[in-house]
């Protein structure tokens, strides 16, 4: 620590943390005239505009949410994914956004682009419509800073469906399951968790106990798994016609349409659905 | 500060496991991951788990074709522990309810993959990974296992005992990325490191980003040796434009690599008269960069891989996965026209020195997955061998955490077991740069990490953990603090450039010694790192910053170690040792890290097992 910053701090009364926040937001004008001068010297490839969603509780200048706008290089394949690492590498180390694997598997980068719930990494700007690309965080979810959303309502959910097979299991030999039931829970064994069906769905934005799309889902994964017996089956059935569950879903095709991983979402809820009134009908 | 039994770092497939284990053993067990768990890179293997599963093949089998695609560099112990137990760890998986693939009859199918003389690898589509890592986080729910999601561990507290055999392990130091609090975890029993694999140490890889290999450099600067830290595997399927991985099962399936000429080049060029494309990933990674080098390549760039014939059936059956990676990420639709490949970085068969009870040298310390080298893959990795890996012996290394009686590893860890000390000739002096007169490395920790250095003196659990934690809340405040400087971006681009022009499949004396000339750079330019973000706020900025002084560690010690070893093995090829060196080279290299300047000694490859003695042979597929 140099001996001048100390001085520094001593003649005034803010407190080192907000004095670092305002010394690191003093560099914010220069860095956007370092942004600017990068844009316009730009060579052959081809650029994309980013329009991208910045907020930051923690720091006065981005206390009030903006879009910031990132020309960012686009040859052929660039994904939307790449154009904000790019922003974020060279241009502005603080813009903010969750991904991991770049493949579509991890599920962390699913973003709203364009007026729609994608993966960042799954979605190829030159396939996009709109320009400029508008980057924003997942609606219907609270925002922590910049794309980043809280996802803990979204786990909560999923794990309020008991998600975990409950087979009674033979000790050493696997249990056998026919192809056809493989293949019948195969796409909602799909699921990647990321989200972005939750965030489509109108109900689940007006109900925060709806269990949503992505936890009926991995309930029907289960549900209808022939490894499972009926006594469980029906716990989950129970679980699923709770006055939150299945029955608040309007088939509105929100959550299957924007799905990474083509679940057909609405159709599984809505064969839950069918299930659960073949459940009742028994008792009538 | 937090307390637990067992801390578990990383929440992939090993870590998961290992939490399960332990927990099964009545621990008390945590995950601390920087990731949520369904994030972690399992997720994102494709292929398959090898296991012996079926009348006709047998361990005996498994266990030779895994020696022989080690190149006689993996241990007999942990091969044979591995070929053993995979099958009922793999049975586990689908007790628990994970979606294998089926047969007719309705059993797990197996399939075919590189290097392996019966099909036994057992898998879930093109997407093995994804259902492994799902299914293992269910039971970590269902057992209602403590997850601490989105907290970075960045710091090991281990005491200060002069030797690394004499030291332990008592926690971890992780900072919360939501809101930036720094706390200690405490562990009782002990830590285990699960954080998986470094591929981006290189540009072009099949890893994700998260992979930075904080769990090995971490462990190596708090004393434990680097194992075998040359032998990276290149896989020889990736998308050229992404590095996306095309999973070998399109090979076992029956696809075909032709070079521009339109030739099969794995026959028809003589570099696997026997089993062509079907032959271990180091021979099929070289051939297409040969082909691509005598111009015979597409774009002088890739080679083409064709499952067309296959039929949409089969392929939507079994590889479904593949056609939408390729038509997503490289705008090709294999059931059309032939896929474009070439080989990437993808994972590294070295790591943290362990035995078959994830031991590492340090007391309560222990690693497990591809953060750790037990070593089961020897100097090249057979496809279908990662993921019994990680259960195998994330199984363990959490029983053994947690307490439970195991029998002494054969596998001995730590200094004491070395047979001989290694010297390279570097062109620059490499390890940890001190230009401060405090003794406190510019990126806020004490030079070189060493816990020895500080005179001794902290051996208590509760001094251990305390100072730990002073220590990394005093780096992450100077890294907040310094206002200007050189940013972590920077300094990881040039790093992983260096590392995919040098350290690559091919590799020469002149451009190992250019890498380290560039690690040398990149660990001179971190001297005056600084994070430009000042929000505690889920700060990236910050935690890519730190994660960036792990890959200049392990980038330097997986090129120092390829420097020494001249001899050509497995993954590892030198243009000037272009033959296997049995009589010199059967041996581990280990590197230690002796205050930021690395000790190079080896380490013996033990070749006898329970079951048989392992002769090291020709290989030829």
């Amino acid at each position: 620590m140099s001996t001048q910053l100390q001085r520094s701090e001593q003649e005034t009364d803010e407190s080192p943390q907000e004095q670092r926040l305002e010394r690191k937001s003093l560099t914010e004008g220069e860095r956007e005239a370092q942004r600017t001068e990068e844009e316009s010297t730009g060579d052959e490839t081809p650029r994309a505009h980013l329009k991208v969603f910045r907020y930051d509780p923690e720091v006065e200048a981005k206390r009030e949410p903006r879009f910031d706008d990132f020309h960012v290089p686009a040859p052929q394949g660039t994904t939307v994914l790449d154009a904000l690492m790019y922003a974020r590498d060279e241009f502005d180390s603080t813009l903010t956004f969750r991904h991991s694997c770049r493949q579509a598997v991890c599920g962390s980068d699913a973003l709203f682009i364009n007026g729609s719930q994608r993966l960042g990494c799954q979605t190829q700007i030159q396939d996009l419509d709109q320009r400029p690309v508008r980057v924003e965080p997942l609606p219907h979810q609270e925002v922590e800073k910049d794309l980043v959303v809280d996802m803990e309502h979204f786990y909560d959910q999923m794990e309020a469906v008991e998600p975990y097979f409950q087979g009674e299991t033979p000790d050493e030999e696997e249990q056998l399951q026919s192809r056809e039931n493989r293949e019948k829970v195969k796409m909602s064994t799909r699921c990647i968790w990321c989200g972005a069906c939750q965030s489509s769905c109108n109900i689940a934005a007006g109900d925060n106990e709806y269990l949503g799309p992505a936890a009926i889902n991995k309930a029907y994964r289960f549900a209808m798994d022939e490894r499972e017996d009926d006594d469980i089956k029906q716990h989950r059935m129970n679980i699923l016609e709770q006055e939150h569950g299945v029955w608040r879903c309007q088939t509105q095709f929100s959550c299957t349409e924007v799905c990474p991983k083509d679940i057909p979402l609405t159709e599984h809820i809505q064969e839950m659905k069918r299930e659960a009134v073949k459940d009742n009908l028994k008792f009538w | 500060m937090h307390e637990h039994d067992v801390i578990v770092v990383g929440a992939g497939g090993a870590g998961l496991r290992a939490a399960v284990a332990a927990n099964e053993e009545g621990a008390d067990v945590a995950l601390v991951s920087k990731l949520h768990p369904v994030r972690s890179h399992t997720g994102a293997a494709e292929g398959g788990i090898n296991a012996v599963l079926r009348d006709g093949d047998s361990f005996e089998s498994h266990a030779e074709d895994t020696m022989k695609g080690s190149d006689y560099l993996g241990d007999a112990p942990a091969i044979e522990t591995l070929c053993h137990q995979s099958p009922k760890e793999t049975v586990q998986l689908e007790h628990w309810g994970m979606a294998f693939s089926r047969d007719d009859d309705g059993r797990m199918s197996q399939r075919p993959f590189g290097g392996l003389s019966f099909p036994r690898t057992t898998y879930a589509g093109a997407e093995t990974g994804h259902h492994l890592l799902h299914t293992m986080y269910e039971q970590v729910v269902k057992r209602g296992i403590t997850v601490y999601d989105e907290w970075y561990v960045s710091r090991l507290a281990v005491t200060d005992h002069a030797e690394p055999e004499d030291r332990e392990c008592h926690g971890v130091v992780a900072y919360d990325v939501q809101t930036g609090e720094v706390d200690a975890f405490k562990a009782r029993n002990g830590v285990i490191l699960a954080t998986g694999g470094p591929g981006q140490v290189y540009d072009h890889t099949t890893n994700a980003v998260a992979n930075t290999g904080d769990g090995p450099a971490m462990a190596y600067r708090a004393g434990v040796p680097l194992e075998d830290m040359e032998f990276i595997q290149f896989h020889p399927t990736t998308l050229p434009s992404t590095g996306v991985l095309i999973t070998e099962g399109v090979r076992g399936e029956g696809g075909i690599l032709y070079n521009a000429e339109g030739e099969r080049f794995m026959f028809e060029g003589g570099y696997a008269k026997n089993v062509g494309e079907l032959a271990s990933r180091d021979v099929v990674a070289r051939a297409e960069l040969t082909e691509i080098n005598a111009g015979r390549g597409f774009e002088d760039d890739y080679v083409h891989l064709d499952m067309r014939h296959l039929g949409e059936e089969r392929i939507t059956d079994r590889l479904e996965n593949i056609i939408h990676l390729s038509e997503d990420f490289e705008g090709v639709n294999p059931l059309e026209d032939p896929m474009r490949v070439k080989p990437g970085q993808h994972y590294a068969m070295g790591g943290i020195e362990v035995s078959e009870n994830g031991e590492t040298c340090i007391n309560g310390l222990y690693a497990a997955g591809e953060c750790a080298c037990v070593s089961v893959h020897g100097s090249n990795r057979l496809g279908g061998n990662a993921l019994p890996e990680l259960i195998v012996f994330g199984a363990r290394a959490g029983r053994h955490a947690a307490g439970k009686e195991m029998e002494t590893a054969e596998i001995e860890t730590g200094p004491s077991a070395s047979i001989g000390s290694g010297d390279v000739d570097t062109p620059v002096s490499p390890g940890a740069i001190d230009t401060s007169e405090d003794g406190v490395a510019a990126d806020g920790g004490r030079a070189g990490d060493d816990p020895a250095t500080d005179g001794g003196a902290v051996v208590g659990m509760d001094e251990t953990v305390e100072r730990a934690l002073d220590e990394e809340q005093a780096r992450i405040e100077h890294l907040l603090e310094k206002d200007d400087g050189v940013q972590h971006a920077d300094i990881r681009s040039k790093l992983q450039e260096s590392m995919t022009e040098n350290v690559n499949v091919f590799r020469n004396e002149e451009g190992l010694k250019q890498a380290l000339r560039d690690i040398r750079e990149a660990r001179e330019a971190y001297q005056d790192v600084y994070v430009n973000d000042p929000s505690r706020t889920f700060n990236t900025d910050l935690q890519h910053t730190i994660e960036t002084r792990n890959l200049i560690d392990l980038a330097e010690a997986i090129t120092l170690s390829a420097l020494a070893r001249t001899e050509f093995r497995g993954a590892h090829w030198r243009e000037e040792h272009q033959d296997r060196d049995d009589e010199n080279w059967i041996k581990h290299t280990m590197l230690a890290w002796n205050e930021g300047s690395p000790d190079l000694y080896y380490a013996p490859v033990i070749l006898d097992g329970e079951d048989k003695s392992y002769e090291p042979k020709e290989r030829h597929y």
